[in-house]
């Protein structure tokens, strides 16, 4: 596979570390971000005070105190050659989700243009197999690839007024959950009743970089009955033995 | 001594309270906050005796007003070049002092600096979460922005001895115009040995897009060699990042832990205070700097804050403190010019 990639060690600032396997959206450089991740999670390496996965790199941040960016390097090039381990199964989960026209604000403009009939577009978005790549823009927005090329439709010039959580969006190619309400320049599909962030939870946090997701259509009476159980804790997503 | 409470009179926008930083979760996109000027948060803790990430009270350019409630308050702080006043009284810009029950403490903006921070012995005792007491208002996560009429609970105290009233004496308090230091990286190769040339030797103004995300700075227009949309990676506290606008973003404590702009250096952890404490309209250089000289400069400023005393003031003269006086001639005259 990707065993003749070789990562670039960046530095950023005198506390963190970047480790780049390239420069463009690819499951298999992700599973290189995920497998060095899962090796420094086991290793104990002294100094590393957190990392966080992206689509093609990992960011590690340490404690210059404790360790020269040299002997990091020196140390994550050793463990990025040895043999991959994981430290958790890749989890599978089943989020319910609902297009009804008052959850899908924007699904009117994508069909318009990207010229297909909305219960189209509806189909390729709820049938996708989908992976967690990472988190950004604000705590929990949940960045998915496995969008199919047919949805992809480029970002808004100008961002539109804030999703509410649970928003499903889609821009430049790529799909999201959001987590809080924030004005975007993404396309609002429909929505999920299932908190993928809440603060109020043991895990606040649904899925991990990795983890396999899809979407199962419910309708908007199930939607509301899901969102109320939600609301009094109950996760919703289901979680699946990864197959 | 008893629990006391800090009552907030008057708070100007941003005043939040931070401690260290909410780590371990930037994974998940949470920021991870933090003070904006972390060596005078950390000075204030260390003349306390307070560990070093005691969540401390951060006030923003416009000032803050407060009382102690019911009992007294020992207290410190430092900053930006802020005008203190102790019930109407003018007090050295950085102090440790007992704030009595009733008495007023307040900050107006000085002539420079953007930030100050208020310690108190033992730290605020506000609520924990997500493992930090750092409040990031965008989020709502550890809370809201202070406002007046907010009372702040303080950690109880273990019988801890009183510290005496002190001028905080130390030179990286003072204003310091020299260049921002900046390491290249992560991805200066997006941009040409001529573009990056032309950055270290141009001047940069910050403009009114300052907050504790981020610093947003206008000057040349620093142009990209390999266009400006990255696919997302990590964010470090300093990255300047070039927008497809061609102007230096820097991003501050409040910054998202990813991000897509390509990111041509990152400022150096011994300058990110002095660079939080401009304000929109001043100007600065940035210098390039080796990681040797990067690592040199923290520990030399951490080593310099650990070694941080108080000289006497003259308000609320005690025997002891007199005689400290007589002893060291020239302090008195540093005192008068409060």
């Amino acid at each position: 596979m990707n065993e003749t990639i070789q990562p670039r060690f960046l530095p950023a600032g005198e506390s963190a570390l970047v480790v780049e396997y390239g420069r463009v959206i690819d499951p298999l450089l992700h599973d290189r971000v995920l497998a060095l991740d899962a090796a420094i999670a086991l290793s104990n390496i002294k100094g590393i005070i957190e990392t966080v996965p992206t689509y093609r790199s990992l960011m590690i941040h340490f404690d210059p105190r404790a360790i020269t960016p040299e002997a990091l390097t020196q140390t994550l090039a050793d463990l990025d050659t040895q043999p991959r381990q994981q430290t958790r199964s890749k989890k599978r989960w089943r989020i319910p989700v609902c297009y009804d026209p008052s959850l899908a604000e924007d699904l009117g403009e994508v069909a318009d243009a990207l010229r297909m009939p909305p219960d189209r577009i509806v189909a390729l978005h709820v049938s996708a197999r989908y992976r967690v790549y990472m988190y950004g823009f604000a705590p929990g927005f949940t960045f998915l690839g496995g969008l199919p090329e047919a949805l992809t439709i480029s970002r808004r010039a100008t961002p539109r007024p804030p999703a509410p959580p649970g928003s499903l969006l889609i821009a430049g190619g790529q799909a999201l959950i959001a987590s809080i309400a924030m004005p975007t320049g993404w396309y609002v599909l429909g929505r999920t009743p299932a908190r993928v962030f809440d603060p109020a939870r043991a895990r606040p946090f649904l899925t991990d970089a990795g983890d396999d997701l899809v979407f199962e259509q419910v309708d908007l009476d199930q939607f509301n009955n899901l969102t109320r159980e939600a609301e009094s804790g109950a996760l919703v997503a289901h979680e699946e033995a990864a197959g | 001594m008893s629990a006391s409470r800090l009552k907030i009179l008057r708070a100007s926008a941003g005043a939040t309270i931070q401690d260290g930083g909410r780590f371990l979760m930037r994974r998940y996109g949470v920021t991870p906050s933090g003070p904006m000027d972390w060596a005078a948060f950390a000075t204030v803790n260390r003349v306390l005796r307070n560990p070093k990430d005691a969540a401390a009270l951060e006030i923003s350019i416009g000032g803050i007003e407060f009382t102690s409630e019911e009992a007294p308050l020992d207290l410190a702080f430092a900053g930006g070049g802020f005008n203190w006043a102790r019930d109407g009284k003018t007090v050295p810009s950085a102090a440790r002092i007992r704030l009595h029950a009733g008495e007023r403490l307040s900050a107006k903006p000085g002539t420079w600096g953007a930030w100050a921070y208020v310690g108190v012995a033992g730290g605020f005792d506000t609520p924990i979460e997500m493992g930090s007491q750092s409040m990031h208002s965008r989020s709502g996560i550890g809370g809201r922005m202070i406002e007046a009429g907010d009372t702040l609970p303080v950690a109880p105290q273990a019988s801890a001895p009183a510290l005496p009233d002190g001028k905080i004496v130390s030179t990286r308090l003072g204003r310091d115009e020299t260049p921002i230091r900046v390491l290249l990286g992560p991805q200066d190769d997006y941009f040409s040995n001529d573009t990056i040339a032309a950055f270290f030797a141009a001047s940069f103004s910050l403009t009114p897009a300052a907050d504790r995300m981020a610093y947003r700075f206008t000057g040349p227009k620093i142009e990209h060699a390999l266009g400006f949309n990255i696919v997302s990676d990590g964010i470090a506290a300093g990255a300047i990042q070039i927008g497809g606008d061609g102007e230096p973003l820097v991003l501050m404590a409040d910054h998202q832990p990813t991000g897509g702009y390509p990111k041509i250096g990152t400022v150096i952890r011994a300058d990110i205070g002095r660079l939080a404490q401009m304000r929109p309209g001043e100007t600065c250089r940035f210098a390039a700097c080796t990681m040797n000289e990067a690592r040199a400069a923290l520990f030399a400023l951490e080593d310099e804050i650990a070694a941080t005393a108080c000289q006497p003031i003259a308000a609320g003269f005690s025997s002891e403190v007199l005689r400290s006086l007589n002893l060291i001639d020239g302090i008195v005259r540093t005192v008068s010019d409060q």
